[in-house]
């Protein structure tokens, strides 16, 4: 059977997948019947059925485990397998978000201490590790920027300023909090543009949001002249934390004078993607912003840990305290490091980025011709003059079983390639990609018809998104249902 | 030593620095000031696998893990059985080790099974539409009244007192931030017709089950939606959203397979009317064919979202809990519509069986007389803290105190994971106060 059968296609009445305990107390009477459910569709499937299914889907997938992964931003790096059963521990995993403090004191250790490394790695003063995924994190660092204004009596600030290379989850999350965005632009170099940020930054702006080193995989050697004009000016400096790997173990958020940084655990604290989450987003501040944290924090009084709401907080932003179980994968990543563990993670990840960069450039444009970061942003515009297009690069390089960087972001880089290949891969495997790059730069001369077709040895070919989005088909029902 | 975690040697790099063109790996940090890029970190020493196994191994067991306690504690968090076959699914590499499916043709496994748990929630919700899943219940909830808002165009979201007092904040955090305004409203109460929309919960807070149609009748009298905060396990039995009116329906998908990790990660599963499709926030999985029109899924109605419409998306959400949106479908389709029906089932008379003895108890007694589910309040004859103080003595971890709610009152949950024995020795020690 292919893999394109669905749960409802193996689904046979009288199929189960697990057996359950009888019960052992007595019936109790049942509610009033318009309260009881009369109808519930769902498959019936054996144990090895349902295993067999997903075990097929799973062999469908690419992960870190599988190959190089070197989207751009996302930071795939290598997730040590013993972290995970950590996590799964019963002492962490079969506890109670409710249960009594002195029940989880191992528990708030943990948290405490991460809270502390965390404030100790970007410099800053203290730490909510409550967001839950990076764009969480973000929300939460402009719900500060706006609670510091108004606590100032400040009404007037009501935009936050962000390049036009940033995320888009960056003016996303700024409309959640209810700012309006402006856009200051890049420099011929792919650093901030100072006039633009000289004319934009005025008695309005709460807040620039500024990734470090930006998504152009680019350090801005002029962070400390931006960061004074922004404070200057009366505004706060936030950071996108997503590229921190970029001077893990070397350079402070703190000490580029940032007043609050969110973090991704799930990028450079490598704990899993899990294939969209779950992530987790800590969000670091100064001491202007400590009060204003979400609730809860863990503070520690005379060796007893317990959850505190920070004094002026913005208030509860999720159910409980945190991706706690990504938490404990952070901690134990942390812990195995060190301080000069972490340093060797971002001496490689530069060296990794700036050899493709080296190695590269001979085939592919590259729009800033400069020593990168942890990143580096190629474009596809040669090829594309050819009549090959970033899209056709990527979708061949799954032929050669290799995860395509991120493509066409950041938005000002025309067919862009950003490319993120981590610390943890070795020469070896950078060499193997390269030469994969050269080759389809030699094709997209020669034989571009392969790349326009590309891939051919997927489990499937391009799809079709446009059908896909004019005739959404979300969801399947069961058979006497309707459809199959 | 060297790491694990960095293969490359001394040789790769000596050769990698020289293809560079750099004498040295301080080199490609000189964008950075002299002055910043040497900062100071003071971090424990590192510790090897061993030592730092023996210490994390140390720090779990100062926690009392529920898989050696009995446990009466719900509240938004709950203790189910989670099939094996759950761990085994999530546990492959292959789908913890991905990212977001951007390239569709290498992940398949994820979207296909995205799609699955689209389904499922659909089929267990009666709803017509599902997202891929959210962060977890309450911001599910906060999300869906900002949709209201969006969808209805006015400016105010009524939560009804019933409702979980965290997703209360959460709801209050996130409509503030948008600067729209949240007022809480008596279930019994009518609603104002600039109200967005309502938000009850069913079973709610206290674990009553609620009039749910008559809310539903209410919210569309007044021209908003109604959005019903649901316990997905409760819909084995009970009358599911789809069929008294929501227009929106969202849960905290941690019952359905996934550890309760001291709260995290949960599920937000979120689920609306098929109309509501394009204003819904998250990602969405869609079916469509390969250019052999082979079947396949993609990631569809991106038009929503961030990294496509930035200031104009219908939320910021990117990275979410995929994996245990993986584990609840998983969780479905294990236990299937038998399956979930008796798990359900369980709990109901478990929990009542409990009820029961604990009313008969002289000086205790049901706060309602609501049917229920599996989560019930008890007004106690003394503090509930001094009770669970005690309970935790023998091994029990007792109900949550909402004395601040009610006096001297305790919300006890019972599932199908506890037995006769433990519900007849909560009873016995309860009887002792």
């Amino acid at each position: 059977m292919s893999h394109h059968y669905l749960l409802p296609d193996i689904s046979q009445p009288g199929k189960t997948g697990c057996s359950l305990p009888a019960l052992d107390v007595p019936a109790a009477a049942l509610p009033p019947k318009e309260l009881l459910r009369q109808e519930l569709e769902l498959p019936e499937v054996s144990e090895v059925g349902l295993i067999r299914y997903f075990t097929a889907l799973s062999k469908l997938n690419y992960g870190v485990d599988t190959g190089f992964y070197p989207l751009g931003s996302c930071t795939m790096k290598y997730n040590p397998k013993w972290h995970e059963d950590i996590a799964r521990l019963p002492g962490f995993a079969s506890i109670h978000p409710l249960q009594p403090e002195g029940s989880v004191q191992g528990a708030l250790q943990l948290m405490f201490e991460l809270q502390e490394y965390l404030t100790e790695i970007t410099g800053m003063n203290a730490a909510s590790l409550v967001p839950l995924a990076g764009a969480h994190g973000e929300y939460a660092g402009l719900l500060l920027v706006k609670a510091y204004h108004q606590d100032r009596g400040d009404k007037a600030r009501k935009k936050i300023l962000l390049t036009d290379s940033s995320h888009g989850t960056n003016p996303a999350s700024a409309v959640m909090c209810g700012f309006e965005v402006g856009v200051v632009a890049s420099d011929s170099d792919g650093n901030v543009d100072m006039r633009s940020l000289e004319s934009a930054m005025n008695e309005e702006v709460a807040a620039l949001t500024l990734t470090m080193p930006s998504t152009l995989g680019l350090f801005d050697p002029r962070i400390l002249e931006i960061s004074r004009l922004v404070h200057e000016r009366g505004g706060l400096l936030g950071a996108d934390g997503a590229n921190l790997n970029a001077f893990l173990g070397r350079v402070k958020f703190g000490e580029l004078g940032y007043d609050y940084v969110q973090l991704n655990l799930h990028k450079t604290f490598s704990t899993p993607h899990g294939g969209g989450g779950p992530g987790s987003g800590p969000v670091c501040v100064k001491q202007n912003l400590a009060d204003f944290l979400p609730s809860p924090v863990v503070a520690r009084n005379k060796g007893k840990y317990k959850f505190v709401s920070p004094a002026k907080s913005v208030g509860s932003i999720a159910n409980f305290y945190g991706n706690f179980g990504v938490m404990c994968k952070a901690y134990a990543y942390i812990r195995s490091l060190g301080a000069q563990g972490m340093k060797e993670v971002s001496e490689d990840a530069v060296l990794n980025a700036n050899y493709l960069r080296a190695k590269l450039k001979p085939y592919y444009y590259l729009p800033y011709d400069r020593v990168c970061m942890h990143e580096v942003v190629f474009s596809g515009k040669r090829q594309k003059a050819k009549g090959v297009h970033t899209l056709d690069i990527a979708k061949r390089l799954l032929d050669y079983g290799l995860h395509p960087p991120t493509v066409y972001f950041p938005l000002i880089v025309e067919e862009a390639l950003m490319t993120e290949p981590t610390e943890t891969e070795s020469k070896q495997t950078l060499d193997a990609y390269i030469e994969a790059m050269k080759e389809i730069a030699r094709d997209a001369e020669e034989n571009p018809e392969i790349l326009h077709t590309a891939p051919h040895n997927t489990p499937v070919r391009r799809l079709d998104d446009v059908r896909a989005a004019r005739n959404p088909d979300l969801r399947w029902q069961m058979k006497d249902q309707g459809h199959g | 030593m060297p790491s694990p975690y960095l293969p490359n040697t001394d040789a790769d790099r000596s050769a990698m620095l020289r293809e560079i063109g750099v004498g040295s790996v301080e080199e490609l940090f000189r964008d950075i000031p002299e002055g910043l890029r040497h900062a100071q970190f003071r971090l424990p020493s590192p510790l090897s696998e061993l030592e730092l196994k023996k210490e994390l191994n140390r720090l779990a067991s100062l926690n009392v893990s529920l898989d050696d306690y009995a446990c009466f504690l719900g509240g938004g968090s709950y203790r189910h059985f989670i099939p094996a076959t759950v761990e085994h699914v999530i546990g492959r590499s292959e789908f913890y080790t991905a990212y977001t499916p951007y390239q569709a043709e290498v992940s398949q496994g994820t979207l296909q099974s995205t799609y699955e748990y689209q389904s499922l929630i659909c089929q267990l919700t009666a709803m017509e539409v599902s997202n891929a899943g959210m962060y977890d219940g309450s911001t599910a909830a906060a999300e869906a009244a900002i949709m209201a808002c969006v969808v209805t165009k006015k400016n105010k979201v009524a939560v009804s007192t019933t409702v979980n007092p965290t997703y209360r904040e959460v709801i209050d955090t996130y409509v503030k931030g948008r600067d729209l305004f949240m007022e809480t409203v008596d279930p019994g109460s009518g609603l104002p017709s600039d109200c967005a929309c309502l938000i009850a919960q069913q079973p709610n807070f206290f674990g009553c089950l609620e009039e749910m149609e008559a809310h539903a009748r209410k919210a569309h009298d007044a021209g908003a939606l109604f959005i019903a905060v649901v316990d997905p396990i409760s819909l084995g039995m009970f009358q599911p959203p789809g069929q008294y009116g929501a227009d929106i329906a969202v849960a905290d998908g941690q019952a359905l397979g996934n550890s309760m990790s001291f709260g995290g990660p949960g599920l937000g599963v979120f689920a609306c009317r098929q109309q509501y499709v394009r204003q819904m926030p998250g990602r969405i999985v869609g079916k469509t064919v390969d250019v052999d029109g082979k079947t396949g899924y993609v990631m569809t109605l991106v038009t929503r979202e961030q990294y496509i419409r930035r200031e104009r998306a219908t939320s910021n959400i990117c990275t979410s809990e995929a994996l245990m949106a993986l584990a609840a479908a998983v969780y479905l389709a294990t236990l299937g519509k038998t399956g979930l029906r008796r798990v359900a089932e369980l709990c109901y008379h478990k929990a009542h069986y409990a009820a029961d003895g604990i009313a008969k108890l002289k000086g205790y007694s049901l706060a309602f007389s609501k049917p229920f589910f599996k989560e019930f309040a008890v007004r106690c004859p003394a503090a509930p803290s001094e009770i669970n103080r005690a309970l935790l003595k023998k091994g029990i971890i007792g109900g949550l105190d909402i004395s601040h709610a009610m006096d001297n009152t305790m919300l006890l949950c019972v599932t199908e994971m506890n037995s006769r024995e433990e519900t007849d020795k909560l009873v016995e020690i309860l009887g002792t106060f």
